[in-house]
Order: structure tokens, then sequence, then C-alpha cells
């Protein structure tokens, strides 16, 4: 037994809560039968609906990718008709950032792994959160329906006047994407409030793990950021339906004033999207370093300036598009500031390896990955920031491959760190190491296949979304359309042994990692309320030369209020007073 | 033991995953707060591109604003200010367990919205008859400017979508009020009045930015 102080100075009493290694009962089994799970307001059953949802989407997107890339493999047609592929490279975007990206990390892992990092029983809102994913799902049908229904040529930014005037049935897909904000602003909501109400006792803003302090960051961006998304698409929309004359230099209107507009949102987003991934990596990183995080205010605070500078350089989309040369200067150099924090982090995490005993599993496989393309796509992002360098990259693959480097190869990386991290908490079963690392692998091969070639191509003026291009570019194209088979093999090997695992993988355990993060101290799957106690924090949650007992403790002798009646597994002290 | 907030005696309205009745409260009040951030930044994008356009155009603002009708725009805010006083008298009846007096001022509040709206749906026919349209409909020639639909535009959109939030406050106070003929709420328990007190306090406040935006630069 251990006396430690809670916040306002109550002393309380707690003990050590020893894990059960081989839960009979947990959320999974909780209830029963589809309808438990449509109609769940629990956060873990809700992250993994997300989580089905955004495989689902990353499926399409990656298919469409797969068509495109095939496309592009002969200068000319090669099998489908030049409308046909503006649509769908239309739609990989649309479909790959507002339906995968930005829910990927903060909707899937994030609804899953916050309230067990703060030791609580659930969200703030859970009942919003499930209305969130509905909001999702909604927006997603809009989606489809507009797929099916003339189809989008405008590209993922909607750029008007062309977004008002082509055919098709951007209504409809305009409309989905302002549902689908909602969804985000939800989410953001109820993250904030968790974070700041919810906290396990001891859990003090310094103990706090560097997946929260991503999370919040990210929910401040998607809160602020997000509304003004929506009111661009109402704007948008009202004026192809209504002709209000506010975007479209026809009746008077600003074509660049929507690209501020759409621009004041969809920068920040990029960051919605990348930041979540950092505290996968933090996590990640320390887990498997067995070391205690190098900078941890330096990690938690780059995060939250992150959010802050990139409220601020959305001009850095227009230095073509007619804005003032002093407000191109002003933004170039602020893009460039936005660099430090991210420095910051990829130092703080090569110095938290630095003489640790990295153990390289498969999420620290995927974290090295992640290191070694972002860092890529972060550096060419500072080239295209550069006034001079841009006009001349601008709009070309050399912008397509530093983006895809930024969010393929630094948010999915991160992305798939987080899943397989993760993965023994969320199902209680192990996946293929072997497999696992090897996949690994071949991702990262058909990563670099695709995308290295565009940059040199985009430095040679092969500009972005042509159809068709001239013969010196062949060679680029068809080595890139390889490497993204090769990523589609991966991801296929992927899909295979991850299901392999849901049916026949080993028992994991409750910590198969060893980490000292909260979630890791409850039974893997977790107990329908996460915690069988309530937990008290005494450490940090990376202060691996602390004794595991020390991360166990929990509230002594009382329940957490619900199933008063239940047994709790109890190592030491006295025995478990019934309410 | 027992003062530690995790072992406190549950009430009923306290949601199984919040320690006690002052944590769901917070919560939720702060979940408000933030969700009123993202209103503003929401109309803040319209209130930008009523900026730039004024700053574009800044004599067809003067012209187009005697269009609006100063009078019933002041008679609105009056309206609206006065729901905001009998709504936070709501809040008080609660907190003072006067269920009866909550109920009542509900009521008032709910009226008062209502009056706006009326107001708000006669100038609009007065406009549409004159052919002030919004966008490409807009066939109206007594301003003397070629933008002076965008003018219009905006204006629809703000107070439109000002106006579909007082639809939505009107929708949550009616559920306010069976929700308190159904004796849910009490001194210790008025959570959703407060935050709808929060809410219909900003929608109030937008229209406080719009009133003289649009009806009173001229």
């Amino acid at each position: 037994m251990a006396t430690t102080e809670a916040p306002n100075t109550r002393k309380i009493q707690v003990q050590r809560f020893k894990p059960d290694e081989d839960p009979k009962h947990h959320y999974l089994n909780a209830e029963k039968g589809i309808w438990s799970w449509l109609t769940s307001v629990d956060h873990k059953r809700i992250g993994l609906m997300y989580l089905a949802s955004i495989a689902f989407f990353f499926l399409i997107g990656g298919i469409l990718a797969l068509v495109l890339r095939t496309e592009l493999l002969t200068p000319a047609r090669s099998f489908i008709d030049a409308d046909v592929y503006n649509q769908i490279f239309t739609l990989h975007g649309a479909i790959m950032i507002f339906f995968f990206l930005v829910p990927s990390v903060p909707a899937a892992l994030g609804n899953f792994i916050l309230p067990l990092q703060l030791g609580a029983k659930d969200v703030a809102f859970p009942r919003l959160n499930l209305a969130s994913f509905y909001i999702y799902s909604i927006g997603a049908v809009f989606t489809l329906i507009a797929i099916f229904t003339g189809g989008v040529d405008t590209g993922w930014t909607f750029y008007t006047p062309f977004s008002v005037e082509t055919g098709g049935n951007i209504i409809m897909m305009t409309l989905g994407i302002f549902i689908l904000g909602f969804s985000s602003i939800l989410t953001g909501v109820n993250f904030i409030v968790t974070i700041h109400k919810m906290r396990a006792p001891g859990l003090t803003w310094n103990k706090l793990p560097l997946m929260m302090w991503a999370l919040y960051a990210t929910s401040i961006i998607q809160i602020l950021a997000t509304p003004v998304l929506a009111i661009t698409i109402l704007l948008l929309t009202m004026e192809r339906a209504l002709g209000i004359g506010i975007f479209d230099p026809a009746m008077g209107g600003d074509p660049v004033l929507f690209q501020h507009f759409f621009w004041f949102y969809s920068h920040p987003a990029v960051y919605i999207m990348i930041v979540p991934g950092f505290g996968v990596i933090s996590e990640v990183i320390s887990t498997f370093s067995r070391k205690t995080i190098f900078g941890y205010w330096a990690i938690a605070l780059s995060s939250l300036a992150i959010a802050f500078i990139g409220f601020l350089v959305w001009g850095h989309h227009m230095f073509t598009a007619g804005q003032s040369s002093l407000a191109s200067m002003v933004f170039s150099f602020l893009t460039f500031l936005v660099g430090i924090p991210t420095g910051i982090k990829i130092f703080n995490w090569l110095a938290t390896m630095y003489k640790g005993s990295i153990d390289m599993k498969t999420p620290m496989l995927y974290a090295m990955v992640f290191l070694f393309l972002f860092t890529i796509g972060g550096f060419t992002g500072i080239m295209l920031g550069a006034l001079v360098v841009d006009i001349h990259l601008h709009d070309t693959y050399y912008v397509v491959a530093h983006f895809h480097y930024v969010m393929m190869g630094g948010m999915v990386m991160a992305f798939l760190a987080g899943i397989h991290y993760w993965w023994p908490k969320m199902f209680g079963k192990m996946y293929s190491e072997f497999w696992g690392r090897l996949t690994c692998v071949i991702i990262f091969i058909g990563f670099n296949m695709t995308f290295l070639p565009q940059f040199i191509m985009g430095a040679q003026g092969m500009p972005r979304r042509y159809y068709n291009y001239i013969d010196q570019f062949q060679p680029f194209h068809q080595f890139s359309t390889m490497g993204s088979y090769v990523l589609g093999v991966g991801f296929l090997i992927m899909a295979a042994y991850l299901i392999h695992s849901l049916l026949r993988g080993e028992k994991s355990g409750s910590n198969p990692w060893g980490s000292r993060a909260l979630e890791w101290q409850t039974p893997s799957p977790a107990p329908h309320h996460n915690f069988e106690h309530t937990p008290v924090i005494v450490n940090g949650p990376y202060d691996y030369h602390k004794p595991m007992s020390e991360f166990q403790l929990g509230i002594a002798h009382s329940h957490n209020g619900h199933d008063a009646d239940k047994e709790v597994d109890v190592e030491t002290g006295t025995a478990t007073e019934k309410a | 033991m027992s003062e530690t907030s995790a072992v406190k005696d549950k009430q009923e309205h306290v949601k199984h995953y919040f320690v006690d009745s002052d944590q769901q409260f917070e919560a939720s009040k702060m979940g408000m707060w933030v969700f009123l951030v993202t209103e503003i930044l929401f109309f803040g994008g319209l209130f930008a591109a009523y900026i730039v356009y004024r700053s574009w155009y800044p004599e067809l603002y003067l012209m187009a604003s005697t269009e609006l009708d100063a009078f019933w725009g002041t008679v609105n805010t009056v309206v609206l200010i006065g729901s905001s006083l009998t709504v936070a008298m709501a809040i008080r009846s609660a907190q003072l367990n006067q269920i009866k007096g909550l109920i009542i001022n509900l009521w008032i509040t709910i009226g008062l919205a209502c009056v706006f709206m009326v107001i708000k749906f006669f100038e609009y026919m007065y406009k549409f008859q004159k052919g002030i349209l919004p966008g490409e409909y807009y066939t109206y020639d007594g301003i003397a400017h070629e933008q002076a639909n965008i003018f219009f535009s905006i204006y629809y959109m703000m107070t439109g979508l000002h106006g579909v939030h007082v639809v939505i406050g009107i929708g949550l106070m009616l559920w306010l009020v069976v929700k308190a003929k159904k004796g849910v709420f009490s001194s210790q328990y008025y959570t959703h009045v407060e935050i709808t007190g929060l809410y219909w306090h900003l929608v109030d406040v937008i229209w406080i930015f719009l009133f003289p935006l649009l009806y009173l630069i001229d």
C-alpha cells in the first residue's frame, strides 16, 4: 500500500491492482449482436466502428490510386477517359483526406485510447460520440450519392469558379463534407472536455501522455478550423444553388477569397492529420526504447505551437494565385517557422532512442519508417515554402510527392505504428511479428518507389493532375506505378495477417510490450468500463526507471461506482469491500 | 475515505462515467463553451466576407443598407435582448428550485423568439416582393450599383443562418419545457437549462453584431 495525494490535497489510500492476463469479460463480449454495436456509446466500440469505416475508405481510396497509376503507365490514354480520370483523382483526394486521414488517428485510435490513457470510464459525452459516428456515416452516404449521380471533377480543393460551372453533382459532395465537418467538430469538443475534466486522480497536466497532448492540440485545430470549412462549403453550395456570387467572378465575386477561406481550414487540417500521428510516435518510441521520453515538455508544447502557427500559414498555397507579394513573404516566413517545432520533435525522439534498449518490434519499425519519410516530407515542404522555388514547383508532381511523403509517409506510417501498437489492447490478440516486419519493409520500399520518382519529374516540370504527359516522363511514371503495386501488395498482406490474428491470433496478455503507459495497466481487451478500479497516477507515463508496481495503483477499498457489487482482482492488501 | 470525490454517493441524474454531479455539470458547461467557440468561427467566415466586400465597395454598403428597415431591426434587437433576460431568469428560477417560474420564463423566451422570427419573415417577404432576392435571382433596380446583389447575398446568408440558430433555439427550449414539466430539473440538476441559456446568449450576441453592421451603417 502506498499513500499519495490526489488533487485538492485530499489523502487517498491506494493499492496495487494487477491486470487480469486473460479476462473472461471485456468490452468485446459485454453485449452481443450487431445492434449492441450500432447503439453502443462505449468509446472503444465507437473507435472500432470508426476503424472499420476508415479501413473501408482507405481501401476505396487505395483502389482509386492504383487505377490512376495504371492509367499513367502510358503518356496518352491507357484504359480510362480523361473525364473519368479527373473524377477519379478528385475522389481519391477527397476520400483519402476527408474520410480517411482526418478521422484516422483522432476518431479511430483517439476514441479508443483517449479515455484509457486518462483513466476515465468514457469520454465526457458518449452519446455525442456515437452521434458523431453517425454524422460521419451520413456524410459518407451523401458522398457516395454524389459519386453515383454525376461525379465530381474539381479536385479535392473545389476551387471556384470551376466548381461553380462544372457539371456533376458538386452540391451532394460539398454537403457530404459539410456534414462530415460536424463529426470532426463534435469529436474535438468531446476530447477537449474529456482531457480537461475527466483525468484520473493524480494525472496532472505534466503527467499527461504525449498522445493526449497531441490529441488536445488536434482537437483545438478541429474546433477552430472546421467551422470555417463548414461556412466555406456552405457558401460554395449556395453559390451553385442560388448563384449568390460571393466567389464567382462572373457576378463580381472573388475566387481568391474562396482560396483564402478554403486554406484557412485546409492548411490547419493537414495538422489535424499529422499531429495525432506525432502523439503515436512519441508513445511507440518511448515504449520500445524502454526509456523516459527526452524533452517531455518540448514535445508536448511543440504540438500546441504547431497548432498555433499552423493557423497562420495558409497563404503559402496561394503564392501564384495573385496575393500581394508582401503577404507572400510573410506567409513564406511563417511557413519556415512551422518547421521549428516539428524539428524539435524529431530531435527529441532521436534523443529518446539514444542509449535506449531499442526493441525493433513492428510498431517501432513503422516509427523508424515514419522518421525517415516524414523528414524527407518536411524538408521538401520547406523548399516549397520558399517563394522563388515555389514558382517553379507550384502545381507539379513535386507537390504531390511532398504531400504524400508527409501524409502517407508520415501520417499513414504513424497510423500503422499505432494500429500495430494498440492492436493487442483492442482485441487481446497478437499478430505475426514476422509478417508484420516483412510488410513494413515492403511498404517502405513500395512507397519510395512510388513517390521518389515524382520528386524528380516534378522538379523537371511534370504538372500534377494531368492526364497526358510528354514521353520523357514515361520511365518515371512507370517506375512510380510499379511502386504503387508493391504498396498495394504490402497492404493486402497486412489485411491478411491482421484478419488471421483476429481469428487465430495468440493471446497477448495485458501488456505485451512491457509499457508503463496507463492503457496497458488494465486487461487486454479492456473491461467494459476500462478499469475495474479508479486508477491513481503517481509517476509520469514514461518513467521506465520506476518499478511496474507503481504504475498499477488504484483507489483502495472503494469502487468506481458502477457494478459496485463486482469482485475486484486484488493482489495485495485488504479484501475488496463491497459497496 | 468518504471525503474523496471518487466515492461520493451517486445521484440519479449523474451518468455512470462521471465521478459526481459537479464534474458532470462542469463538463457539460465546458462542452457548450467550446461549441460556442466553433459557432463564432462559423459566423466568423461570414463576417470576414462582409469585411472584404465592404472594403471593396464601401459606397454599396451605405446605399444598400438604406433598403433595410432600421425600425423593425431595432424592435427585433429589443425583442432578442429581452429574451436573453428571460432565459437568464429561467436559469435563476431553476437554481432556486422554482420549476413553475422556470417553465413560465421558458415560454416567454420562446414567445419572444417567435416574435423575432415573424418580424424577420415580414422583412424578408417585403424584400422578396421588391425583387431583392439572393444572388442571380436579384431583380431590384433601386440601387445604382452593379454588385448590389452581393450585399444582399451576404445579408441573406448572415441573417438566414442566424435565423436557423433561432429556430434551433426555439426547438431546444420546447424540449426544456417538456423536461421541466416531467420534473427532471431541480436546483440540484439544471445542466440543460444552463447550457441552452449559454447557446441562446450567443445567438443574441451574434444578432447584436449583425444589427449595426447591416442596418445602421447608413
